[in-house]
């Protein structure tokens, strides 16, 4: 793995990209009042006077939302300042009922942070460090829905605790960003502080981007992409702007700074607002609520609480199991994928053998079916008695493909299907003697060549022996059996 | 100090309404009121940390558990326009 990645360039321009990711937690109620936060709830049910912003009402914060803040910060090296202030963010717009979002401005609870992550595919990869600029508290607006003539609003959303991750401006190719992402919403799910759903709006993208001449010692104007749900559009929709930008710069147009949507069927960005009328919020410390207070002992208290994050457990995965340094990689991206995996290789013993099946057979069979880990047909502990199987000599390792598909489409137990389908493993010397008897009766010319010095044909032996089995026969007893009866002298 | 232009950019922020004579006249009352509180700018503060909250209180933290205490119909039920428990409003795009 390098470190000092060469850097990357377009047609002589450098992009500069930052990204500020929105992570909705995982709480029960929302930031400042008991609503629940459940996704599919009716419309404004859940909702209460403080959440539609009824005059009078005031804010309590959620000692969780606090709790599992802090606890992303330390996960992203970031220091948690004792004091940080809750402030207002004024704005008119009719999702945010009380006319101002609460937010933090310039107090906010994490800062000076940094992430690490791999760039890259398997041979050509590098590490990359992008540094975490802050992490700050906020509630969620509610959602409208325009209807030309008129506008419907749900309030449902409406105070949903949200910690906005800014990374600094880092990133300088698109992949970077998106790895960038995906690193960090991997980081929020280990957490189990985010649900890191990009569909259902609990994990927000919004990426910034600039180009700039290679050397220039300024960067150019930014240029905002807003709520991109997925992290292979981050990638594309960086890409386009990239190009778009340079072309602009190319035909001396000057980039005016905008919030831009990405279009994923058009594959291309368009302009929503201009930025140039500065946006005036008049942030002010919120007197409904006091400074958040955290104790060095809250600190040490929640930094202890932090289960084993994706790159330690990808450490992990080389030195206990012995995997190989990509392996562990992909099998720890995902949290769930990681603990199918430990289930998996204790139940069958064979590290090796486990990480080769579910990377193979298993995500190639969910990425087929479109299927999450958690929604697997087969248990890990099915995949782990599978393989057992395998090691034991009771089913060859192409048979147990068959009995993997089996178990995929009907969920049976391994033994099970073995058993049903008559699967079971021939190592009886006597019955493969007469299987390889009969295969060269049927071939006496390949017989003939062989032995007159065409050794190719080997595979050819095993092959019919093989097919004659149906696949039960035991591989190493048919290698072995053949090679003494083929140097016979006939 | 306060003057028509900076009234007529509050008003739009706040989404008033504000006529050039009103404007005007508010400009004149409010320079006349901050400049009363402008005395404060005098007081030396060099040093001083900037006041968050005149209280020493700290954060009072909620317990996170959800509580339901109204109905939907019930929070929509003095929206001036509605279309079933959402709320109508003028069109905002």
């Amino acid at each position: 793995m390098s470190s000092n990645q060469a850097p990357t360039y377009y047609r002589g321009y450098e992009a500069i990209i930052g990204l500020e990711i929105h992570a909705q937690l995982k709480t029960e109620s929302k930031m400042f009042c008991s609503d629940a936060t459940t996704f599919d709830a009716g419309d404004n049910e859940n909702t209460s006077p403080v959440s539609i912003g009824m005059p009078g009402t005031l804010p309590v914060v959620n000692k969780r939302a606090i709790e599992f803040s802090i606890k992303t910060g330390l996960a992203l090296n970031c220091e948690i300042r004792k004091k940080s202030v809750f402030s207002r963010k004024n704005y008119f717009y009719p999702d945010l009922p009380k006319g101002y979002q609460i937010s933090q401005y310039d107090e906010p609870l994490c800062e000076h942070g940094e992430i690490k992550f791999n760039v890259g595919d398997k041979d050509n990869k590098y590490e990359k460090t992008v540094s975490i600029t802050r992490a700050h508290m906020e509630e969620d607006a509610g959602k409208s829905n325009h209807f030309g003539e008129y506008t419907l609003i749900n309030y449902n959303r409406s105070g949903m605790p949200l910690l906005e991750i800014v990374s600094g401006p880092d990133m300088r190719t698109p992949q970077e960003a998106a790895e960038y992402a995906r690193t960090v919403r991997s980081v929020l799910r280990y957490l189990d502080v985010c649900d890191g759903n990009l569909d259902e709006g609990s994990l927000r993208c919004d990426c910034n981007i600039s180009v700039r001449k290679i050397g220039a010692p300024k960067f150019g104007t930014k240029v905002e992409i807003k709520n991109i749900n997925s992290f292979r559009f981050v990638e594309k929709a960086i890409e386009y702007e990239i190009d778009r930008q340079i072309d602009a710069v190319e035909a001396g147009e000057k980039i005016p700074q905008e919030t831009r949507l990405y279009d994923p069927d058009k594959n291309r960005t368009f302009s929503m607002r201009l930025k140039e009328d500065a946006q005036d919020y008049r942030y002010f410390p919120d007197p409904d609520l006091m400074p958040v207070i955290v104790t060095p002992e809250m600190i040490e208290k929640f930094r202890k609480e932090l289960p084993e994050l994706p790159i330690a457990r990808a450490q992990r995965f080389v030195t206990e199991h012995g995997l190989p340094e990509y392996d562990a990689l992909v099998l720890t991206a995902e949290k769930e994928l990681s603990e199918y995996f430990e289930v998996v290789a204790k139940t069958c013993k064979n590290s090796k053998a486990a990480s080769n099946w579910v990377m193979t057979e298993l995500l190639r069979e969910l990425n087929q079916a479109e299927k999450a880990i958690s929604q697997s047909p087969i248990k890990p502990e099915q995949l782990g008695q599978l393989i057992a199987l395998i090691d034991k000599g009771t089913i060859s390792g192409k048979i147990a493909k068959t009995v993997f598909s089996e178990m995929w489409t009907t969920s049976k137990d391994p033994e099970v299907v073995v058993k049903e389908k008559g699967l079971l493993q021939i190592s009886d010397t006597g019955a493969i003697e007469k299987i390889i008897d009969e295969v060269l009766a049927a071939n006496t010319a390949q017989v003939a060549d062989y032995r007159g010095g065409r050794t190719k044909l080997f595979g050819f032996f095993v092959g019919a022996v093989m097919k004659a089995s149906k696949g039960q026969a035991n591989p190493d007893l048919v290698n072995q059996m053949l090679t003494d009866k083929l140097n016979k002298p006939a | 100090m306060i003057d028509k232009k900076a009234i007529e950019h509050i008003a739009k922020l706040a989404r008033l309404h504000v006529s050039g004579e009103e404007a005007e006249q508010f400009s004149q009352q409010l320079s006349k009121a901050l400049g009363y509180f402008e005395q404060i700018s005098k007081v030396e503060t060099k040093g001083i940390e900037p006041l968050v909250t005149p209280s020493d209180m700290e954060v009072f933290w909620r317990e996170d558990i959800s509580i339901k205490e109204l109905s939907a119909e019930e929070l929509v039920a003095n929206a001036p326009e509605k279309v079933g428990n959402l709320f109508k409003v003028p069109p905002v795009v």
